[in-house]
């Protein structure tokens, strides 16, 4: 296959991990939190696909699926982690939840 | 030797029941209520009475020859292959019929003692088990078995002496009590070491068959051998030094002071001497000193029963000082009336604790004499025991039992040619009137002295009434002449047997002794009150009291000498090198949870952060290692 060189698909997944977990890092509100952790699973699935691309191997595209499924399973989950968080406290800042210094 | 298949179903009997009431009291968990618990304890003592009764009379109606019922092998290690078989002859039938006679009217009694008190079925249990490990004391035929009855008499009296554990001051007595009686075992434990590595036996009769041929007379080995046995007896009986822990024993219930610390356990040294008589006559220098001990021991206790104030104190003196007639028995090579006065011992004594239970309860447990007085009006039954125990306690002539032990015992003093062992317990007769009298006249006669003397309400019914009735019959002359005796030689002749006339003499001047005792007892303690009382406030007789009162201060001397020394060297001890490197890593330990606990702030971010910084440096060591070892 000759489109997009291996190196340049690698690259903007780290890009995009390195995004993500600045995000995961440094913001406090909920939602963006969440969505840092979005953005590193699809960091993670995009080097799948572009490995399999560059090996010519179907596993990739597979883990791809099952990775985009994590994905929506862990949004649900998190979804509802943080209609709870604003339920209780009325603000979406993840460090509001930590009295129990856990 | 043949044995009928239906004795060796009564000897089984006679120790399994009680096994059996121990066993069941232990499983019921509280099921059977104090009635039930009481039914079960009593019963399978009093048929185990029964069937011993039944063995004593198969006995005494055969030919006497003793018995030996084996059941089954214990141990099989090479040579050493001690045999779970029981003895029967004239000694062993002699102590079963006290632990199960005397053991049932003291169950029975105790029906009535510890009537409403809590964990009923515990006691019984413990009274069981201590029935149990008697006879097994008693009938073993070898020194392994009666180790183990040994051990366990001392188990079940630790246990039964701090049964009110509620009170911290009972638990340290069952400590006291345990601990040394421990010495004493150790001593036991050593000497059968010694027995079995020189003798290569621990079979009773093999062991007195073997001394003679194996040790010369007065050897050092036999010597040692008897010096270590008398160690174990001396701690069990209650000698000295060994005795300080009868005094507080008393600390137990009244049935288990009865039962244990008078009639029957505090006995066993007795027993354990007159058993293994062929070792200490092959040693006479140590049976000598079994004999001074002895009457040492009886002065001593005499002396510290006058000044006690607590009934059941001067009871236990009074009972180390007539182990100590015992024991001097024994030292004078008179193990048969030993035995002897061991039996009527067991009745007078156990009629004389049992009474005080009765005058105890009936006065809201009120001990101090000081704080009775004027009792026998109210507690008849009572003060006939007493009356009568007291008269066997101090020996009064003809209609007593005591008399009749006691007489035999001085007399084969003097036929031994140990006049001055004679003398002290002409002595110890005297002195023993003396405390008797005042014990006496302290519960029962002059002024009630407080409000629970005056409201004082005597005990009724069969377990109160029958129990004391029945020990008072054998505590009179009845009693000394229903013993049978020892049949089939089981232990040497007295030295009385072989020196003619005397004893009539003996006879007199023992019973001038009691009678003049008592009449200055009386003297004393009636017309003198007044005197006497002053004469203890100040001066040479106030500290005569203290002396005599904390027993001739054996227990002060006992804390400086050994535990005092023994707790200094154990702080010292606490932190010597080894057991500071020890707690090194406790320490580390708690100085790093110091530090880390602060990490723990509940902030996620904090922790994504320091989760990145761990991943990356392990990327980081992962990519550099290859580098790093390659360059290496």
């Amino acid at each position: 296959m000759n489109g997009v060189p291996v190196e340049h698909g690698l690259i903007l997944a780290a890009l995009l991990f390195t995004l993500g977990l600045a995000g995961l890092m440094f913001r406090r509100n909920m939602l963006f939190v969440l969505m840092s952790l979005e953005v590193m699973l699809n960091a993670a699935a995009l080097a799948f696909i572009v490995g399999a691309t560059a090996w010519g191997q179907p596993e990739g595209q597979a883990m791809f699926l099952l990775v985009i499924t994590l994905a929506a399973a862990e949004a649900v989950v998190g979804l509802a982690l943080m209609i709870q968080l604003h339920h209780r406290f009325r603000r979406l800042d993840l460090d509001a939840a930590s009295r129990m210094q856990g | 030797m043949m044995m009928d298949s239906f004795t060796t179903t009564l000897v089984i009997l006679s120790f399994a029941l009680p096994l059996a009431g121990t066993l069941i009291l232990a499983f019921s968990g509280g099921a059977l209520g104090e009635r039930g618990s009481a039914r079960v304890g009593v019963a399978s003592v009093g048929l185990a009475a029964l069937a011993t009764a039944w063995l004593i009379a198969g006995f005494t109606g055969g030919d006497g020859t003793p018995r030996t019922v084996h059941l089954w092998t214990w141990i099989r290690v090479g040579d050493f292959q001690p045999a779970m078989s029981l003895v029967l002859d004239g000694l062993s039938l002699t102590m079963m019929a006290v632990i199960t006679g005397v053991g049932f009217l003291i169950h029975l009694f105790a029906a009535w003692y510890m009537r409403g008190e809590e964990g009923i079925t515990r006691f019984y249990a413990y009274m069981n088990l201590f029935v149990f490990s008697m006879l097994l004391l008693v009938m073993a035929d070898n020194l392994l078995l009666l180790y183990l009855g040994w051990e366990g008499v001392g188990l079940c009296s630790y246990l039964l002496i701090g049964y009110y554990f509620q009170n911290a001051a009972n638990g340290q007595a069952a400590f006291k009590a345990f601990l040394v009686t421990r010495i004493g075992d150790v001593f036991l434990a050593l000497g059968l070491f010694l027995l079995f590595s020189e003798l290569g036996t621990l079979n009773i009769s093999e062991i007195l068959a073997r001394a003679p041929q194996t040790w010369e007379t007065g050897s050092t080995t036999v010597n040692l051998a008897a010096l270590l046995i008398l160690g174990g007896a001396l701690g069990k009986s209650a000698q000295l030094p060994l005795h300080t822990w009868l005094p507080d024993a008393m600390a137990g219930p009244t049935p288990v002071s009865a039962l244990i610390h008078a009639a029957t356990m505090v006995t066993a040294g007795v027993y354990l001497i007159a058993r293994l008589h062929g070792i200490f006559t092959l040693a006479p220098d140590v049976l000598l000193l079994v004999g001074l001990i002895g009457a040492v021991s009886m002065l001593l206790a005499a002396f510290a029963a006058l000044a006690q104030t607590d009934i059941k104190r001067v009871l236990a003196f009074s009972t180390m000082s007539q182990i100590g007639y015992m024991f001097l028995a024994l030292g004078v090579g008179a193990f048969d009336v030993a035995v002897f006065h061991l039996v009527t011992h067991a009745f007078f004594k156990a009629l004389l604790f049992l009474s005080a239970g009765a005058v105890i309860i009936s006065c809201h447990h009120e001990q101090d004499i000081r704080r009775l007085g004027g009792l026998w009006r109210t507690l008849p039954v009572a003060w006939g025991g007493f009356l009568v125990g007291g008269a066997a306690l101090v020996a009064l002539p003809l209609v007593s039992a005591g008399y009749y032990s006691k007489d035999e015992i001085l007399w084969e003093a003097l036929a031994a040619g140990e006049p001055g062992l004679m003398l002290a317990g002409l002595l110890g007769a005297a002195l023993t009137c003396l405390y008797t009298v005042r014990l006496i006249l302290g519960i029962f006669h002059g002024p009630a002295n407080s409000d629970n003397a005056r409201h004082a309400r005597s005990g009724t019914g069969l377990a109160h009434n029958l129990p004391l009735v029945v020990l008072a019959v054998l505590s009179t002359a009845i009693g000394a002449w229903l013993y049978p005796g020892l049949h089939g030689g089981v232990l040497p002749p007295n030295p009385g047997e072989s020196v003619e006339g005397g004893h009539t003499m003996v006879a007199i001047i023992a019973s001038a002794t009691v009678i003049a005792g008592l009449a200055l007892a009386g003297w004393l303690f009636h017309y003198q009150r007044t005197w006497l009382a002053r004469q203890v406030e100040r001066g040479m007789g106030a500290r005569l009291w203290m002396l005599w009162h904390n027993a001739w201060g054996f227990d002060a001397l006992f804390d400086r000498l050994f535990v005092r020394p023994w707790q200094a060297l154990v702080r010292w001890l606490r932190n010597d090198l080894l057991d500071q490197t020890m707690s090194l890593s406790a320490v580390a330990a708690r100085w790093l949870n110091v530090r880390l606990v602060r990490s723990q702030t509940g902030q996620l971010r904090h922790y994504a952060v320091i989760m990145v910084l761990g991943v990356t440096l392990i990327l980081l060591f992962l990519a550099l290692a290859p580098a790093l070892g390659g360059g290496a």
